[in-house]
């Protein structure tokens, strides 16, 4: 590849990009600034990267914050057994 | 001391071959509470987690002729709730409906710190990544949801302004949808994804930061 001028995935660039991503991930995007983020996604692996980053950040604060007793029902998952050894 | 865990978990598997209920129950109490949590990052509700697990102790039931033991007892039975969980995850998040909402402000507090990327007069990728974010890709589900890490996004969630934790906690913890979350807060559609986005962005800014301490 050689230089000619800049380049802009999507015509957003990386910085813009950053600051949509929440609106992007709740689908509020109108659908051509949508349709601009993933056309520089898939041409931009480290924005596709944050963008992981931020689903994985929601996915270990529910992890975070479920502070109670993580125990799975017991009761049920004995039944299940029983059930499952009848069959 | 793994082989005394994989010897005990060697019997136990036996055990569980021949039917053994209380085996069937040591391993619950050994490996659900991990189950759980691989469950909840998921899905969306303590309920449905629980529903994850069940299945996949079924899987593993169902699965107990076919396993060669290649892999250890704890690396399939994750693998099995992972995989449940995560088709269930998808199944959710493609039912999540999509707001209809307009894009929003919040140009004062950048989401990534402005040095991270190149001037807005580069010649070659003017506001591109200077600085890229490494990936966590590589790095093992235990390390990601380590004790360490959950406390660090507990730190980060409990220093965030209060309305910020309160939008992040309502969606990202219990799974709510932007527009109850609006009603909830009374806050407007744009200022309740101004919130998220704010608090979002920080908490993965912690989390990368202290992912590179560990790295280093």
């Amino acid at each position: 590849m050689t230089a000619q001028g800049p380049i802009i995935p999507g015509g957003i660039s990386c910085r813009e990009l950053v600051e949509l991503v929440t609106a992007y991930l709740d689908g509020a995007l109108d659908s051509e600034t949508s349709g601009r983020m993933q056309a520089h996604l898939q041409l931009c692996p480290p924005c596709t990267e944050y963008v992981d980053q931020i689903r994985a950040s929601a996915r270990i604060a529910v992890v975070a914050t479920a502070e109670l007793e993580l125990r799975p029902d017991r009761d049920a998952l004995l039944s299940a057994f029983r059930e499952f050894k009848a069959r | 001391m793994d082989d005394v865990i994989v010897d005990a978990d060697a019997e136990l598997l036996a055990r569980l071959r021949a039917g053994d209920e209380e085996a069937f129950m040591t391993l619950v109490d050994k490996y659900g509470p991990l189950m759980l949590r691989i469950a909840l990052t998921h899905v969306r509700t303590r309920a449905v987690a629980e529903e994850v697990v069940q299945e996949a102790w079924l899987g593993v039931l169902q699965g107990l002729d076919r396993f060669e033991g290649r892999s250890s007892l704890k690396t399939w039975i994750l693998r099995i709730v992972a995989n449940r969980a995560r088709t269930r995850g998808e199944r959710e998040a493609r039912s999540v409906p999509l707001s209809s909402l307009g894009p929003d402000a919040g140009e004062d507090e950048p989401a990534v710190d402005p040095d991270r990327f190149m001037p807005a007069d580069h010649p070659m990728y003017p506001g591109g990544w200077s600085i890229p974010p490494h990936s966590w890709a590589r790095m093992p589900e235990e390390k990601l949801l380590a004790a360490e890490s959950l406390q660090q996004v507990r730190a980060a969630i409990a220093k965030l302004p209060p309305r910020q934790q309160e939008v992040i906690v309502l969606r990202d913890v219990e799974g709510w949808d932007p527009e109850e979350v609006s009603q909830a807060l009374e806050l407007s559609p744009g200022n309740q994804r101004v919130l998220l986005h704010r608090a979002r962005s920080k908490v993965r800014a912690d989390l990368e930061h202290y992912f590179e301490g560990v790295e280093a």
